[in-house]
Order: structure tokens, then C-alpha cells, then sequence
């Protein structure tokens, strides 16, 4: 072998399937049936307020074209209700759904445009193929729901089968489909109604591990190429991760945070996001401004540096300010013994409450001020007998421990 | 006897073995039960095996020929089914607006269209009379105005038979657009669908099996009407006499044809039963 060079499938420049679209051309070719008849894409501005009984949602909303939005929170936060009124299956109580120069919903103006009005495609969780229907004819369902013959529609659906794949399926019951097939079709179908909105609802929520892996990647690809905006409802946060270009995490019927994936993923605003992301989240006060000395509501103190380690940002407040501080549980180092003064500004001590293996690692659960999550390798569980009830010391260097001002309440926007 | 000393090994096997049988079995029915239950079952199946016995099976042919049975199986048929689409046509959407929507009085609807299922035919027969009867409420008028008279008519056997056998349809669609996934609907409508193309397209084929189950049913009721038919269509052969009444009529003056006839009626539900057998019982116990 003469020196082989590998790359991942991510840094192949991607071809473009067959019957995908090329730049600047909007959608797939509908044989000329309808040339330009929809409205350019838009922007989405939503500000959503919905009153059910005790639960009341909140949320501001603005999706640019081709941007994609993930709404991620757990059950019960609101998220389907949010996407229920974006489609126009729910009225708002209160607010404004505005896509473009269209206005969906206004209760202060009496406007409701009807969920077949709106030209905005929902894929469901459980997909609602017809079971009636053959692929094809799902997929040929939007365009006869607008009028065209059948002949007609069939044809006009033929790009959008060619685009997601399902060519060979097309003859198909929804019965005879795998998961992931059957999420193909209801996004094809979703598609082909041409909407200027598309909203996704637990898109795989419903497939096996395995599937999901494939699909989450297939249909990273299959955004991209939608040119307006799309939002998907996700209460997981590798999915929020891989299709988002901005993550807006919602708890118990209000918006606690936007940003960028990444940036969320590194400074979760909250207990429940910190969880997600496998971080250690803490709240507490900016005691010293110069030393960057962050003391912990729980007790106990932490040193952060003085700028955020991926990107450079000055995120100190004046003293006395609220603060959240995260610290990935790789970043923390476990000794079975006092150890000596080294570089880590921070140490501390603690118990050992638990130890969960992970794939290749064994979390461990610290107990102290602050308690942690320490990750370490199973070849150190052996080596340092490590085991429930143990006291154990931790250190931290200040570069590894992010600390950000807590928005307390009101959304965190990063 | 002592609890310390186990069983005798074979008794063991033996009471072990009965048990088993008896799991397997279900519940052996005690006699209070069961010596009914045989009674039953003789009741329900005797008459029809006298039916069979005591049939001219060597001239049937003969006799059906001079009963006129193809005359009055035809007129039944052509009613029958004439009745079951008009039922179809009106009970649908009936039982669409009933499972669907919500208003005043609703439940109270819903047990006066059903009302016909208990209400004796006869009855039935009297009130279509006063209504659209010559001088009825309503007849009248459509007498007057357009001439047409339903008493006494083939129409009129197809009314009558109507009255009887739509709620039939009408409970069996209910139930059907009732458990149907409504989440498809909306998949539908998000899709672009107005209303009426969902039900067509969506809704309509999803009870498909319910809709075929309640139009049998319905269709059987309406072969085997009787009362309702008599009273307000009258018994003209050729023209209101349907294949009940022509077994009635037959018993007083050819016990034979009346057999015979009977016999033609018992196939075509025994028909129907095997055709319901899958779709009507097993959705009813599932429900």
C-alpha cells in the first residue's frame, strides 16, 4: 500500500441525485405544469401565544428561507402545540403568524387561514400516510388535492419519488414499508404540496436506533436543499445537533434559550439542555472579578477563565452578576488522594454516589460542592478500585470551565 | 389424614392431568347453564332442519316455477337493493353529521333514527301511510303537484323497506367513522384537501369495510321485510308482492311453494351470514 489516504463521506463534495434540483432552480421540474405558481419563499415571523386551560406557550419565532429551526424541549413543553398553530390546526390565543407578506393568523385582526390554506407541509410523528393509498399516490395526494387529474398527478409526483429515493416503492402500500421508508414518503408528500413552510414533528422519533442513524444524515441532506424555512420539534438533542442551524429550546410552555447548536450545546441555559448535552451546569454569583471566581449556589467555588475556550468571547459581567458555569464531565480529573498542587485552579473533594457505564467510558457521580459528573476510562475504575461511598478529589483547569451571565428567566439568545 | 404426606404419584398425575384439561378447555358450563343453552340451540335449529326435512326437494324446481318465485324473487331483489342504495345515498352522510359534529339534541337524534331497529314494522307501515299516503301529511302534495302516489307503487315497497333497514346502515357507518383515525383527515387537510375531497378520498375508502358490512345488513333487513311492506305497499303480485309475502300468502293454499319459497329466502341469508361472518363480527368484537 502506497500511503492511502481515507476521508470521511462528510468531505466528498456531494453529487446531486437525480432529479434534484440545481442551483438557483426552485423544486423539482413539474413538467411544466406549473411554472413559477408559487410565491418565492419567505420568511416565517411567528409570535405565538396559546392559552389551554393552566398551560399557557409563549414563544417569538423567526425562521429566515432555507434556514432550518429546531425546536427542541421535553414533553410537555409546548412543542407540538407551537408547531399545531404553525400549521393552522390550532388557533392562536394571542400573537401573530405572519410567512412572508401573508398573514396566517392575527386574533386581534379576526384573521385564521385554515391548515389547507396555508401551503405549509407537516411531516407528523407517527408519518399519517393513507394506508388507502400507494407511495406514489400519497405523494400524488397534494397535487390532486389541488386540482390536477390523477394522470396528471401521478406524473407531477414522479421528481419528488426520483428525489427522496422511493422510485423502486412507488407500487407500494404504506403497510409494506420499513420506518424509514415510510418517513421518506411522508416527506416527499409533505414536499410535493410545494409548501413555503415546512414543519417537522419528531421525525424520527419513530424508527429503531439503527434506522435513525441513516435517516438523521438523509435528512440533514434533504433540508439543505428545501429553500424555505423548516422548523423541527425534537426532544432530542443529537437530532437538534445534526439538522439545526439554530436550536431553540423550550420548557414548560416558554422559550429559555436560542442559538446556534454549538453555542447551546457548550452554554446550556438550563438543567434540562445541560442534561442533553451530557454537561455539569451550575448557577451561581461572579464573586471576583479578576480571578474570575464563580461561588456555586450549591457551595462550593469555581475559577473559569476569563473568555469563552471555543471562541474567544468576553462573557464576564461585573461582580455580584447571576452566571451559569458548564463543564464537560472529560474536563474534570478524578485522584483517589489529595493531589499535590499542580496547574488546575480547581479542587475540590467529594464522594462517590454512583458509576454508570457508557459505551467506551464509565461516568462516575461525585458528590460534593460541587457535585459533578466525572467521565473516566473503565481501565482507571480498575486501577483506582473506584467504588460507591469512596472519597475521591477533583480538579478542574480554569480553561475547561465556561461561565456566561444567567439570563434568570428570560430567554438566553446566544 | 396428615398434610405432611404428599399425594399418591398416581392421583398426582391424575389431578394434574384433569386440570389441564380443564384449562384447556375453559370453563366446563355447571348444568344450570348448560341444560338451557342445549334448549336454545334446539330451539333456533329445529325449525330450520323442519324446513329442510319436510321440503319437496324432488319437484322444487316445479313448485318455485308455479309459485311464481322468480317473479317475486326478482321484485325482492330489485327492491331490496334499490332500498340499500338509497340508504347508502342518505344514511352516510347521516351517520357522518352524527359521528362528526357536535350540536343540541344530538343523542335524541340519534335514538329516533335508530327507533325504526325496535319499532314493529306494522307500525312502521301505519305511519309511512299517514305520511305519504294518498291523503297523507305530505302524499297529498305529491299527489296534487306531481302526481306521483307511493301506496300500493313498487316505490312504495322500496320506502317502506328503506324506513326498516337504514338505521342498519346508519349505526355501522356511525361506529366506523367514529374509531376511524381522524389524524389522517388533518394529515389531509394540511395537505390541501377541502372537506368534501377528504371524505372522498380519505374517509370514505377508510370505512370502506364498515360500509360494506352496514349495506349487507341493511340489505338483508330489507329482503326479509314483511310488515312495514304489507301495510303501506299491499300485496299485488308482480307489483308490491316481494318473496315474504309470497310465502305468506302461499302457506294458506300450497304449503309446498311456501316451503320452497322459504327455502330460497334461508340460502340467501345463510349467504349473507358467511359473508358477515368476517367483517360485521369480528368488528363488533373488537369494539
Amino acid at each position: 500500500m502506497d500511503g492511502p489516504t481515507f476521508r470521511g463521506d462528510a468531505s466528498e463534495p456531494r453529487s446531486p441525485g437525480p432529479g434534484q434540483p440545481a442551483a438557483g432552480e426552485v423544486g423539482p421540474v413539474s413538467g411544466g405544469i406549473e411554472p413559477g405558481g408559487r410565491p418565492p419563499p419567505a420568511q416565517l415571523d411567528a409570535r405565538v401565544a396559546v392559552q389551554r386551560g393552566e398551560f399557557r406557550l409563549e414563544a417569538d419565532l423567526h425562521v429566515g428561507p432555507g434556514q432550518v429551526l429546531v425546536v427542541l424541549g421535553p414533553n410537555g413543553a409546548g412543542k407540538s402545540t407551537l408547531l399545531r398553530t404553525l400549521a393552522g390546526l390550532l388557533a392562536l390565543t394571542d400573537g401573530r403568524i405572519e410567512a412572508g407578506t401573508d398573514v396566517w393568523d392575527d386574533p386581534a385582526g379576526g384573521i385564521f387561514v385554515p391548515a389547507g390554506e396555508r401551503d405549509c407541509g407537516l411531516v407528523f410523528q407517527d408519518y399519517r400516510l393513507f394506508p388507502h393509498l400507494s407511495v406514489r399516490d400519497n405523494v400524488a395526494f397534494p397535487i390532486r388535492a389541488r386540482g390536477a387529474r390523477r394522470r396528471e398527478a401521478r406524473h407531477d409526483a414522479q421528481p419528488w419519488l426520483d428525489r427522496l429515493g422511493l422510485d423502486e416503492l412507488a407500487g407500494r402500500k404504506p403497510a409494506q414499508l420499513s420506518g424509514g421508508q415510510a418517513q421518506r414518503v411522508a416527506l416527499a408528500r409533505a414536499l410535493a404540496s410545494k409548501p413555503r413552510l415546512l414543519l417537522l414533528d419528531e421525525p424520527l422519533a419513530a424508527l429503531d436506533a439503527k434506522t435513525r442513524l441513516e435517516v438523521r444524515t438523509d435528512l440533514r441532506r434533504h433540508l439543505t436543499t428545501f429553500d424555505g424555512p423548516s422548523l423541527v420539534v425534537t426532544h432530542d438533542a443529537l437530532e437538534a445537533l445534526v439538522l439545526a442551524d439554530r436550536v431553540l429550546v423550550l420548557e414548560g410552555g416558554r422559550v429559555v434559550q436560542e442559538g446556534p447548536p454549538a453555542t447551546v450545546a457548550r452554554r446550556p441555559a438550563t438543567e434540562y439542555v445541560a442534561r442533553l448535552v451530557g454537561l455539569n451546569l451550575y448557577t451561581g454569583s461572579l464573586g471576583d472579578r479578576t480571578t474570575h471566581r464563580i461561588d456555586l449556589d450549591s457551595g462550593g467555588t469555581l475559577y473559569a477563565a476569563g473568555h469563552d475556550p471555543a471562541d474567544g468571547a468576553v462573557i464576564l459581567p461585573l461582580a455580584g452578576a447571576r452566571m451559569l458555569v458548564a463543564v464537560t464531565p472529560t474536563a474534570i480529573s478524578l485522584f483517589p488522594q489529595e493531589p499535590d498542587h499542580g496547574s488546575p485552579r480547581n479542587s475540590w473533594s467529594g464522594e462517590i454516589t454512583g458509576l454508570e457505564l457508557l459505551t467506551d467510558r464509565v461516568r462516575v457521580a461525585v458528590e460534593g460542592y460541587p457535585s459533578a459528573m466525572v467521565d473516566v476510562t473503565p481501565a482507571a475504575v480498575a486501577d483506582l478500585d473506584l467504588h460507591p461511598g469512596q472519597q475521591v478529589w477533583l480538579t478542574a483547569k480554569a480553561t475547561e470551565v465556561t461561565a456566561y451571565p444567567d439570563p434568570g428567566g428570560t430567554p438566553l439568545v446566544i | 389424614m396428615t398434610s405432611t404426606l404428599p399425594p399418591a404419584p398416581s392421583a398426582a398425575r391424575r389431578a394434574s392431568a384433569r386440570s389441564r384439561r380443564a384449562v384447556e378447555a375453559g370453563n366446563r358450563a355447571p348444568w344450570p347453564l348448560a341444560v338451557p343453552a342445549v334448549i336454545a340451540v334446539a330451539f333456533l335449529l329445529l325449525p330450520l332442519m323442519g324446513l329442510l326435512l319436510r321440503a319437496p326437494w324432488g319437484n322444487l324446481l316445479n313448485v318455485l316455477v308455479q309459485a311464481d318465485a322468480a317473479q317475486a324473487l326478482r321484485l325482492s331483489l330489485e327492491c331490496s337493493i334499490l332500498a340499500t342504495l338509497a340508504s347508502v345515498v342518505l344514511g352516510v352522510p347521516l351517520a357522518w353529521v352524527l359521528a362528526r359534529t357536535t350540536f343540541r339534541g344530538q343523542n335524541l337524534l340519534r335514538a329516533l333514527v335508530t327507533l325504526p331497529l325496535v319499532l314493529p314494522p306494522v307500525v312502521g307501515g301505519v305511519a309511512l301511510l299517514l305520511v305519504l299516503g294518498r291523503r297523507g301529511i305530505l302524499g297529498q302534495y305529491l299527489d296534487q303537484w306531481f302526481g306521483i302516489t307511493l301506496p300500493f307503487t313498487t316505490a312504495g315497497v322500496v320506502v317502506a323497506e328503506t324506513f326498516v333497514a337504514i338505521p342498519f346502515l346508519i349505526i355501522t357507518v356511525e361506529g366506523a367513522l367514529r374509531s376511524a383515525d381522524t389524524g389522517l383527515e388533518e394529515a389531509a387537510a394540511t395537505l390541501g384537501s377541502r372537506p368534501f375531497a377528504t371524505f372522498r378520498r380519505v374517509t370514505l375508502p377508510l370505512i370502506t369495510p364498515s360500509l360494506v358490512a352496514g349495506g349487507v345488513l341493511c340489505w338483508a333487513r330489507a329482503l326479509g321485510e314483511f310488515g312495514a311492506t304489507i301495510t303501506f305497499a299491499g300485496n299485488l303480485p308482480g307489483v308490491t308482492q316481494t318473496m315474504p309475502l309470497a310465502v305468506y300468502v302461499a302457506l294458506e293454499h300450497d304449503p309446498d311453494a311456501a316451503i320452497a319459497l322459504s327455502l330460497v329466502l334461508l340460502a340467501v341469508s345463510v349467504a349473507v351470514l358467511a359473508l358477515l361472518r368476517d367483517r360485521w363480527l369480528r368488528s363488533m368484537a373488537t369494539h
